[in-house]
């Protein structure tokens, strides 16, 4: 009985820090993430293919993505086109996932040490993330929150589809974090599973100081509530968006790295936790953290005691448990919303 | 008949296209599977695109009319005609028991809960030993015609574009009137649509079914068509694939469906086609460009293709209708009577939490009177026309229509006995032209229901409507703009134009919430004299209003609130000496 609270802890731990990135990008971006999964995936793969002394596809992908944001960048400004505004546009765009594509042919090699690894792969997906939004999302940041999630959907597709260009269809796993294992009696730990819980809580923690203490987490914070109000008091909401989507991008690689020692990912797996992250979000009505972790732990939980119980039905009890609380959520708050366009 | 033209040429193109000689079959089985598409698309753009509700579970339905008929032929030898109206009826079932629990979820809960049973459905389909779990169930047998079986997929082809046709005119029927009215008004919040009387609960309900209805449709023409059912069709994945074709096709428009569900499943055939001969077949490049290509139209389109490309049209089919003045509907039995209060409020009192927006209130509005509700802003006006329509209920005191309680009532149940309104911030449906929006006014007064309107049995019915709305149009004014989109009026004009659709309503008393603010003088005064009018015809009106020389000159009572509570009642000229009331605009000294 234990074990299993303990397993449904380890992947609740994932599901809570996938839920808070989405939370994160919804309340800011008003972008339902459904690439997070792809956040996921990209992370733990690149981590594999990086361990096994190779260079991943995802690196490339973040220059090419690069140059495309670049161009996009100067053709939108066309108008106004000056000297600075080129050379940022380039640093950003061009000089960065170069630089980081460089860095991983520089250190790429079977021995490398696995921080070394983590923080090429948590770079190269980072630099996906922004230029993610950048391209897919940033032109049409005003639209309504269905054209928004249609567009979240065809980025999906895409990154998926590159995903399996880069990773190939078999399944990958990477190299333990930490090989070390404790036993506190019933209980086994192993060290990898430490790692999650200690990663996640530290990763709340950071997440909570952030949105609380800095001044960006604030000018997130305010974009989130209103987006004009922010704007006219000098955020700049787009710089908002990209951190939001920065954020969830290496909240995803983490996450990504933290299971793929523990489970073998292939390149269409994150989707589906993904999508479990997100019941955890809704559940957490897209706006509370605590509140979501505190779910995804639940979700945990529910997964795992339904995949030993009646492990046939098990996507469809974690799937269903969302439908009570919205029906509470909805009763509980009969919000008077009236769609804008 | 000329708007049906497009369709008409429409239908013969499509019925000309499998005799042209040397047509691929595989064009003609792409075409079958845009129909198919098109079928659940359809259904989204009436429950995504015009009413405002999201779902991505309607793969999940199109499983429900596919297995039901898989199962019913192959293991009990139904004939996959008579099985037709049970796969309907199970889908439709299906979507009343989900309908009922999701339909009231609310903004963003609602989309987010249909991709949760969308997905539950799909584990569930795939899991379940009658309906074969993963592989499904084969060996279903094909449609036939008597002995004509329509297996190849250029006989099927008619099957699946007569329902796609027949779906589209049903739709278009449907969305054009009495029903399809209040569906499109569900999209701009419930509280204008309640006003008029409709229910929007159940409104909401048959759209859903209907959808599914046609999703099921799509499903039972696919389980025949493939002549197999499995899951993978009818996962989330297709669920929000589906939702993708009406967006990418115009999510408002009826043809925006079939145009989208042919670009989708087109450009998806195309690439799979092509690309492996451009780059050598690595991959699953088709779904990256598929991807890309996506998120580029709707860049260039976030409305979609259909409205893009009609905006590109020469020709543009334009709606110029003129309703039969001659029709009459009955009005309702005047009961008013001098002297007896036809409205009366008794120490109404509204709390939100701690705040009291109206603090034990109490007025009468007599039959043929119009009395002006004023007061500095935040003083309780508007929460006092929520507390009188029903859109709030009070936290205590009475309110009464003719010595009947009305405190407790819905917003409907309020029309109904004769008050109507308009709102301070307009709520007019923007893309429904002024006749259609007054017309809505009316929506009590009508009975025709959603199958009538969808057979065109209801035109007696909405004739009449359309004439009562048109008068009322005439009335204030505006018949020179009856055809045009409500949102491309001036502010003011639509404000006139919400108190025609409130006249629609018959009511005996009016209630206006800044009617003249964003008019010109000469519209002032028009607007007054048209009060006038009505009040000679034997209707109350009570207004807020915040230009006092029209107030003045028009109200016979005023009635003054501030923070919540009234501080005075009487003539135009008493409240206008009245201390309390120049303390409260002007301050302590003035």
């Amino acid at each position: 009985m234990l074990f299993l609270l303990q397993d449904g802890i380890t992947n609740g731990a994932i599901y809570a820090l996938l839920g808070l990135a989405l939370v994160l990008v919804f309340a800011v971006t008003r972008v339902i993430l459904i690439p997070q999964g792809e956040f996921v995936t990209y992370g733990a793969l690149t981590y594999a293919t990086l361990s096994s002394g190779h260079v991943p596809g995802t690196a490339r992908l973040a220059v090419a993505m690069g140059i495309a944001a670049f161009c996009l960048d100067l053709f939108m400004r066309r108008r106004s086109l000056h000297a600075a505004l080129v050379a940022r546009a380039l640093a950003v765009n061009i000089l960065m996932p170069v630089a980081i594509l460089a860095s991983t042919y520089w250190f790429v090699g079977p021995q490398n040490p696995a921080f070394l690894n983590i923080g090429l792969s948590l770079l190269i997906v980072a630099a996906i993330g922004l230029f993610l939004y950048r391209l897919a999302f940033q032109p049409i940041a005003n639209a309504s929150v269905l054209v928004l999630l249609i567009a979240a959907v065809g980025s999906h597709l895409a990154l998926q589809g590159f995903g399996l260009l880069f990773f190939g269809a078999e399944g990958q796993r990477g190299p333990p974090l930490w090989n070390a294992a404790f036993t506190i009696p019933p209980l086994h730990f192993s060290g990898q599973s430490v790692a999650v819980y200690a990663v996640t809580v530290v990763l709340i923690v950071l997440l909570w100081l952030f949105f609380g203490f800095t001044l960006y987490g604030k000018a997130l914070r305010a974009t989130a509530v209103n987006r004009l109000g922010a704007r006219l008091v000098g955020i700049r909401t787009t710089l908002s968006g990209q951190i939001a989507f920065l954020l969830a991008a290496v909240i995803g690689a983490i996450s990504g790295i933290l299971i793929v020692p523990i489970t073998t990912l292939y390149y269409d797996t994150g989707f589906l936790i993904g999508l479990k992250g997100f019941v955890a979000a809704i559940i957490g009505g897209l706006v509370s953290y605590p509140l979501t972790a505190v779910a995804a732990l639940l979700v945990g939980g529910v997964e795992a005691f339904s995949s030993f119980y009646a492990s046939n039905f098990k996507e469809v009890i974690v799937f269903t448990l969302i439908i009570p609380v919205l029906l509470l959520r909805s009763l509980a708050a009969p919000a008077v919303e009236e769609e804008k366009d | 008949m000329a708007e049906r033209l497009p369709v008409v040429v429409f239908t013969l193109v499509m019925a000309a296209i499998p005799f042209i000689p040397g047509i691929p079959p595989f064009w003609i089985v792409l075409l079958d599977n845009i129909g198919l598409a098109a079928l659940v698309a359809m259904g989204l753009v009436l429950l995504t695109g015009v009413g405002g509700l999201t779902s991505f579970g309607q793969a999940a339905f199109c499983g429900f009319g596919a297995y039901t008929t898989a199962v019913l032929t192959t293991a009990y030898g139904f004939s996959p005609w008579l099985t037709l109206p049970l796969s309907l009826i199970v889908s439709g079932i299906a979507a009343v028991a989900l309908g009922l629990i999701t339909v009231r979820l609310s903004g963003h809960y609602l989309p987010l809960g249909t991709i949760a049973w969308g997905l539950g459905l799909f584990y569930l389909f795939s899991k379940l030993e009658f309906l074969g779990r993963n592989d499904g169930i084969s060996g279903i047998p094909p449609l036939a015609i008597g002995s004509f079986k329509l297996i190849d997929p250029a006989a099927i082809y008619f099957a699946i574009w007569i329902a796609v046709i027949l779906c589209a005119v049903l739709t278009m029927n449907l969305l054009d009137s009495r029903t399809g009215r209040a569906i499109r008004a569900l999209r701009r919040g419930h509280v204008a649509a309640e006003a008029f009387g409709v229910q929007t609960p159940r409104a909401k309900l048959l759209v859903f079914i209907y959808a599914a209805v046609l999703a099921g449709l799509s499903g039972w023409l696919y389980a025949h068509f493939q002549r197999a059912a499995n899951p993978t069709p009818f996962g989330a994945q297709a669920g929000i694939e589906y939702l993708f074709l009406a967006v990418v096709g115009g999510a408002g428009y009826v043809w925006g469906g079939v145009l989208g569900a042919a670009i989708v499943v087109a450009l998806k055939e195309i690439l799979q086609g092509y690309l492996p001969y451009l780059f050598h077949g690595e991959g699953q490049l088709e779904i990256i460009v598929f991807g890309i290509l996506l998120v580029a139209l709707l860049q260039l389109a976030p409305s979609g293709a259909w409205p893009w490309l009609m905006a590109r049209l020469p020709l543009k089919p334009s709606r110029k209708r003129r309703p039969d003045l001659s029709l009459a509907l009955p009005r309702r039995a005047n009961v008013a009577t001098r002297g007896n209060a036809l409205l009366s409020i008794d120490h109404a009192r509204k709390q939100f939490g701690g705040v009291i927006a109206v603090n034990d209130v109490s007025f009468d509005v007599k039959p043929r009177e119009i009395v002006a509700l004023i007061g500095p802003n935040g003083a309780g006006k508007s929460t006092t026309f929520n507390l009188i329509t029903g859109v709030l209920a009070a936290s205590d005191g009475t309110i009464s229509l003719y010595g009947r309680r009305i405190d407790n009532a819905p917003p409907q149940e309020v029309t109904k006995l004769g008050i109507s309104r308009t709102f301070q911030h307009v709520k007019l449906v923007p893309d429904m032209s002024v006749l259609e929006n007054v017309t809505l006014g009316a929506h009590l007064r009508g009975t025709a229901g959603a199958l009538a309107s969808m057979f065109r049995l209801d035109r007696a019915d909405e004739a009449g409507l359309l004439a009562e709305a048109a008068r009322q149009i005439e009335r204030v004014g505006l018949t020179a703009h009856m055809n045009a989109t409500a949102g491309s009026l001036p502010l003011g004009q639509q404000r006139i134009v919400e108190i025609a659709r409130a006249l629609c309503a018959d009511p005996m008393l009016l209630l206006l919430d800044e009617p003249a603010a964003g008019l010109r003088h000469m519209e002032k005064q028009r607007l007054a004299s048209l009060l006038r009018d009505l009040r000679s015809g034997g209707m109350s009106v009570l207004l807020v209003e915040h230009d006092m020389g029209f107030v003045m000159d028009l109200a016979d009572r005023v009635v003054v609130l501030d923070f919540g509570t009234r501080i005075a009642e009487g003539t135009p000229e008493a409240i206008r000496t009245n201390p309390a009331v120049i303390r409260a605009y002007l301050g302590a000294t003035a």
